[in-house]
């Protein structure tokens, strides 16, 4: 079935919360755990994002799909990585001069099943009081018990490993191999500008499955180590844990972002916890306690570290802090070249003001 | 850095009186500001020669000078007070032009006072073209190509350099003649030579032709530490080639991909990294090239500016006072974001709606103006409207205008002349968004309307999708239109007059329809961050839900007695920034009163927009549907319809009749005052005298009529303000022609004709009334003859040459005809005195003018009196004034038509003056008033 302005869909919430709007993207049904993301730009890059796997975005930005898409150039991986998504207004006319394709079009060639004309804003002071929980989208089913039974079938985030779904199935080699530095990037589902901005420092990259061993990875010889974002729980990722603190002992510099900055928090010995609705979006204000300057990140997470624990830590030191909530944003594990922050400084979308951070990651191997 | 603790006291320099291009965002601005030290336990000494400022009220400042703004003035404060620090960013460029020169003749340093939130030099660097360009150069950041030719072969050289199209601009040139843009290399030799010679220096300016381009702009700040945020990033409907003062403009950018916004906020931060060192606000504009992304900069200012004040209002975000804490120290992180409470200064505001503004010109008042956009602003004022999508915003803001529009489209107000259409879009005026409108519903295909228009085919696009509605819509009547398109018709801003409009029926049933069906407004808070967190501050917009699953309204009606004040509008000739002093102090008084204040205002450079003025601040059209749904969701006591102009006052007849209470004199007496054949009876009663007059509907009784009365006569529009349509004739065919003007502008209009007392003297009155007591705050006298409309003229308060008689005659008038007329509230007379007898030209019960330069003048808040006497709160006789009378206070009348060379400046009866500033002498050998007094004939016409 082709999808018209007028195809129907519907948005049932775990809690049974319904909405009616109308069906984007693919004709069909999906669950996933809903979120959202207050960013006002950066569709393409945020659905292309594996950190959001197993997701289904809330876009609040009043408008969606106004310029178009990029086929490959801004996408973060291969494919569209969301579960789904849901917005106010979709566009399938796009303005940009460059652009590759219509959001509609990508959607539907990559299976994604969205819904648009939602009040969002309801949706998330809905989500904002009640928490995160589980959803489905669907342009086929309308009956309701139908819709309970399919969203029955969606698994929980909380206690999910999915890196290892959304990552390289085969190592590969990236940037140039005369450069000045190697770079092994445990891939637990990495952002391709994650990538570049280590490529466009100098780094020769080889990137490695999540489930690598430490040794096959320790052959290559790198001067550094990268632990990527990804999705997931980090609490049910022993292995990446088990890596990542031989990486540490290796004492060669370690740099992790998002996930694996959660990832390097367990190899200090302090745990995460799920968050309430976790922090999606590209205006989070952030505070370097080491430099006292302050940088507006872009963010995806829905765990984080708890900041009790690295309070008390004799292993490692709070680096970043969030200004809203005062919730961790960065750490340096002590005596060692590594550390490691929430946030996303590749940015991709959103501001570039923590792109710093892999300059130091250089200047550590320097 | 938390605050410095060295800056104890800080001059703040306003931008004095309204002009095209500087207008009452700077009260905001100033205010804000004001306020935002205040708290800090700063001293604040403030100078606007503008009286009718926020700003310049005692409750802003702990001295306020309302001086001229000029270099003798600041020395004569700093010789008065300790001052620290001056703020000159707050006020404009004239506040950033005063310090300059302030600084160059080395004042701040004789007086030890440090320049805060703006580095002198940045300002040098930003305003000089050359420097500017040299310095984005260094930097990488792209810019116009181009440079000054001074020779045939240097401007040959140039063209080579920079390719076509190009642009030839003329130096020295009034209103850029001579020059124009070269598409074909073919062309260049003429056009240069022609440019060559049209400049009296010879010199041209050759730069490339970014016409066409998109444009944007970001509003930065940044504190003493070097972070900076993007507060907001606005796209411009209209493309390069318009001012963006005179531009439509939408926030946030509505086709940037975050590839190019990031570029664009690198550059942004790293241009204001480059000028300066400064803590403060800062706006920076880019073109980008729609086919190849390339992105050059226009220009930085580093103050806060017109933009800035949008972005205010657009975000919720508080610019003008975060940046008066950064001025004083403060860094972001250390401050928290006023409408959350919980949450840091420091972040980047999420929205989750739409704004538009749509500029507020009036062409009409400049006889002869050249009516076409272009690099030099003309707009008078602006309306934003806010809503759940473009269309919806879009829509609101036009419904905003007060230009007896009823949004875009579905008025039956078409252009329907298809050349003219063709031309409007390629020539952009006043009108042009109205004209996409009609082309597409004329048919003009969508590729002939962007290549004329170079408008960005997503908002062509939803434009395109509207009319497509109204056409939906027309294929139906009342009865029969589906619940879905009404649904949709609503969700995209249509209001209930368009669709009844294109169904053929009443504004009414529609309404009735609607409702019936639960298609209701519901209201969404501006809370800065896209719901993520929780809001404290009450700033509402209304969008209709989108199915009838999702009714989420966030404005919870109190059950407190609360009080509707309606505001003015956008600003225009007539009705300006006097109306939203009044507004702003109906809102507090009656907060002092204990009602729950609710403001209802479209105009986004004024301070009764502030979050933090009235209890619930509801940012929506002042238009009937929309004021009479907040009214059903609120359920005020009453609504104060005497403080917002001309804009709230219309709308009190419907209020009335819908039986909701209009606080302070009745609809009756309102209507009684406009309807002229009803007043002068009264006045006949009373046993005042009144220049001969009479009513006609058309040409033909005019005429008749003019014999009767005899020539001069002064022939005006009913329910007008400003003096709009008004003019003087001397005989028949004049006034046949004036009569045709009025009644095809305004159809169905009484038209008064009065006989004009020749040479007489012109005076008003304001005064107080309780509907028994009657208290005459102020008496002007006018310098000019009367024949030119009292907003133009200089007025004298107290009265200068008038005899004792006279103003007891005055005096004795007003008290009767506010008792008479039941007044509850303010009340302005305007008398025409001639051989010592006062004749009443108008009655209007409502806020006028000159209320603000009275309170200036005699330092007592008389609209926070009147306010209270509207409520029932108080009597006149509860007051106890004490006018402060010294000298005398002249209300200087300011034009702005230098910005329309080729008008004449004359006046008459209909007001011209954008802006105003107040005088004060000590007597009448006073070098001003002689001048003045001097030249009063000097410009009066018909």
């Amino acid at each position: 079935m082709k999808i018209t302005e007028s195809t129907p869909a519907v948005l049932l919430l775990q809690d049974g919360t319904l909405f009616h709007g109308k069906a984007l993207g693919k004709i069909g049904t999906h669950g996933g755990e809903i979120c959202f993301n207050t960013g006002m730009t950066g569709y393409q890059e945020i659905y292309t994002d594996p950190s959001y796997a197993g997701q289904v975005i809330i876009n609040t930005t009043a408008h969606i799909g106004n310029y178009g898409v990029m086929d490959a150039e801004e996408a973060e991986s291969k494919q569209v990585q969301i579960a789904g998504m849901v917005c106010n207004e979709f566009s399938s006319v796009n303005s940009r001069f460059t652009a590759t394709g219509s959001l509609q079009d990508y959607l539907e060639n990559a299976g994604i099943v969205g819904i648009s004309g939602i009040d969002t804003r309801a949706l998330v002071r809905h989500i904002r009081t009640k928490g995160v929980m589980n959803c489905l989208i669907s342009s086929e089913i309308f009956d309701l018990p139908t819709l309970q039974q399919e969203l029955a079938k969606v698994p929980d985030m909380e206690g999910l490993e999915l890196s290892s779904q959304v990552c390289t199935q085969e190592t590969y080699f990236l940037g140039d191999a005369n450069a000045d530095f190697k770079v092994a990037v445990l891939d637990l589902g990495v952002k391709k500008s994650i990538l570049s901005n280590l490529t466009d420092r100098g780094c020769y990259l080889k990137v490695f499955p999540a489930k690598t061993s430490f040794d096959e990875i320790a052959a290559w010889q790198p001067d550094g180590y990268f632990v990527s974002n990804g999705p997931g729980d980090p609490a049910v990722m022993p292995y990446a844990v088990e890596t990542v603190s031989q990486f540490l002992a290796s004492d060669k510099p370690v740099f992790g972002i998002c996930l694996g900055h959660q990832i390097l928090a367990q190899v200090c010995g302090l745990s995460t916890y799920k968050m309430h609705n976790g922090h999606r979006g590209l205006n989070h204000p952030v505070k370097n306690l080491e430099t006292g300057l302050s940088e507006i990140t872009s963010q995806n997470h829905g765990f984080a570290v708890r900041m009790e624990e690295l309070s008390a830590s004799s292993q490692a030191t709070l680096t970043h802090i969030n200004l809203n909530d005062q919730t961790v944003e960065g750490l340096r594990v002590n005596g060692k070249k590594a550390f490691s922050v929430q946030h996303h400084p590749e940015a991709s979308p959103g501001p570039h003001d923590s792109r710093y951070l892999f300059d130091q990651f250089i200047d550590l191997m320097k | 850095m938390p605050k410095d603790l060295s800056i104890r006291s800080v001059l703040i320099i306003g931008s004095g009186p309204i002009v095209i291009g500087q207008a009452c965002e700077f009260d905001y601005s100033g205010s804000q500001a004001a306020r935002s030290l205040l708290e800090e336990g700063i001293e604040v000494i403030l100078i606007n020669s503008n009286p009718a400022t926020i700003m310049t009220d005692p409750m802003n400042a702990d001295h306020v000078y309302l001086k001229p703004l000029d270099r003798a003035s600041i020395i004569h404060i700093l010789e008065r007070h300790q001052i620290d620090a001056v703020l000159p960013t707050m006020g404009g460029q004239t506040a950033l032009n005063l310090a300059i020169d302030c600084e160059e003749a080395g004042v701040w340093e004789k007086y030890g006072v440090k320049i805060i939130g703006v580095d002198i030099k940045a300002i040098e660097t930003t305003e000089d073209r050359e420097k500017f360009r040299l310095k984005m150069l260094e930097l990488g950041v792209g810019v116009c190509k181009g440079r000054t030719a001074r020779s045939f072969l240097e401007g040959k050289e140039i063209a080579q350099e920079t390719g076509f199209p190009l642009v030839i601009r003329p130096s020295f040139t009034l209103g850029g003649t001579g020059g124009g843009f070269v598409n074909d290399p073919k062309d260049f030799d003429a056009a240069l030579n022609k440019g060559l010679h049209a400049s009296p220096t010879h010199e041209v300016l050759v730069e490339q032709s970014i016409m066409g381009w998109k444009e944007y702009e970001l509003e930065l700040l940044r504190d003493n530490l070097g972070n900076v945020i993007i507060i907001c990033s606005i796209e411009n409907f209209d493309p390069m080639g318009i001012h963006t003062g005179d531009s439509i403009t939408v926030a946030p950018a509505m086709t940037l991909p975050d590839t190019i916004y990031q570029r664009m906020r690198d550059m942004a931060i790293m241009m204001m990294n480059a000028i300066g060192k400064f803590a403060g606000g800062c706006n920076v504009q880019f073109a980008l090239n729609p086919e190849t992304d390339e992105i050059i900069a226009i220009e930085i200012n580093p103050r806060v500016s017109r933009s800035s004040a949008l972005a205010s209002k657009a975000t919720g975000y508080p610019i003008a006072k975060i940046a008066a804490k950064m001025a004083i120290g403060y860094n972001l992180d250390e401050l928290s974001n006023a409408i959350t409470g919980t949450t840091s200064a420091y972040f980047e505001p999420a929205l989750d709606y739409v704004i538009v503004k749509v500029p507020r010109w009036n062409f009409d008042k400049f006889k002869g103006a050249d009516r076409s956009l272009g690099l030099q602003m003309k707009s008078v004022g602006e309306t934003m409207g806010i809503g759940r999508n473009f269309q919806e915003a879009l829509q609101k803001a036009c419904q905003s205008l007060e230009i007896k529009r009823n949004g875009l489209g579905a008025d039956g107000k078409e252009l329907r002349d298809q050349d003219a259409i063709m031309h409007s879009l390629a020539n952009p005026s006043w009108n042009r968004l109205f004209h996409v409108y009609d082309a597409f519903k004329m048919g003009i295909s969508f590729k002939t309307i962007q290549q004329l228009t170079r408008i960005d085919k997503w908002f062509l696009n939803q434009i395109e999708d509207l009319v497509r509605v109204e056409k939906e819509i027309e294929r139906f009547t009342l009865a029969s239109i589906p619940t879905d398109l009404l649904e949709e018709a609503k969700h995209k801003g249509f209001a209930d007059r368009q669709i009844a409009h294109a169904l053929r029926c009443l504004e009414s049933e529609v309404y009735d329809k609607r409702n019936n069906l639960g298609i209701k407004r519901l209201y969404k808070c501006v809370d800065t961050c896209a719901a993520e967190f929780e809001a404290k501050t009450p700033y509402y917009y209304s969008t209709f839900g989108q199915s009838t699953d999702s009714m989420d309204n966030e404005s919870k009606s109190s059950d407190r007695k609360k009080v509707v004040v309606l505001g003015s509008g956008p600003n225009r000739i007539g009705q300006g920034i006097e109306f939203d002093y009044s507004c702003v102090h109906g809102v507090l008084a009656a907060k002092e009163a204990g009602y729950e204040t609710i403001m209802i205002n479209s105009n986004p450079e004024t301070v009764s927009t502030d979050f933090d003025i009235a209890d619930k601040l509801y940012f929506e059209p002042v238009f009937w549907e929309h004021v009479y749904d907040i009214i059903q969701h609120e359920k005020p006591e009453g609504v104060i319809v005497q403080l917002g102009g001309q804009t709230a006052l219309k709308l009190a007849e419907k209020l009335s009749k819908y039986g909701i209470k209009i606080l302070g004199t009745s609809f009756e007496a309102l209507d009684l005052a406009e309807d002229r054949g009803a007043f002068s009876s009264l006045l006949k009663d009373l046993d005042i005298p009144y220049p001969k007059f009479g009513v006609c509907e058309d040409a033909d009784n005019a005429v008749l009529l003019g014999r009767e009365l005899g020539y001069p006569l002064l022939v005006r529009p009913s329910y007008v303000l400003g003096g709009q349509s008004m003019k003087i004739v001397i005989n028949e065919q004049e006034l046949e022609q004036h009569v045709v003007d009025i009644l095809r502008d305004i159809p169905g209009n009484k038209i008064l004709l009065d006989h004009f007392l020749e040479n007489a003297i012109e005076a008003e009155a304001d005064a107080i009334c309780d509907g028994e007591d009657v208290y005459i705050i102020g008496v002007m006298e006018h310098i000019e003859p009367a024949g030119i409309h009292s907003g133009d003229s200089h007025s004298v308060l107290p009265p200068f040459d008038l005899s004792e008689n006279v103003i007891k005659q005055i005096e004795d008038h007003t008290k009767k005809i506010a008792v008479a007329l039941k007044t509850k509230g303010l009340l302005n007379i305007q008398f025409a005195v001639k051989n010592e007898v006062v004749y009443i030209i108008e009655a209007n019960p409502r806020a006028s003018r000159t209320v603000p330069f009275i309170c200036k003048a005699y330092q007592e808040p008389y609209v926070n009196y009147a306010t209270k006497v509207m409520l029932g709160d108080k009597k006149v006789k509860d007051f106890d004034f004490k006018p402060v009378k010294k000298g005398y206070a002249i209300k200087i009348p300011v034009f702005s038509f230098n910005k329309f060379p080729n008008v004449n400046m004359e006046l008459g009866p209909e007001m011209k003056s954008t802006g105003e500033a107040i005088y004060f002498i000590d007597d009448l050998k006073d070098e001003f008033f002689r001048k003045v007094y001097g030249e009063r004939n000097l410009y009066l016409s018909r």
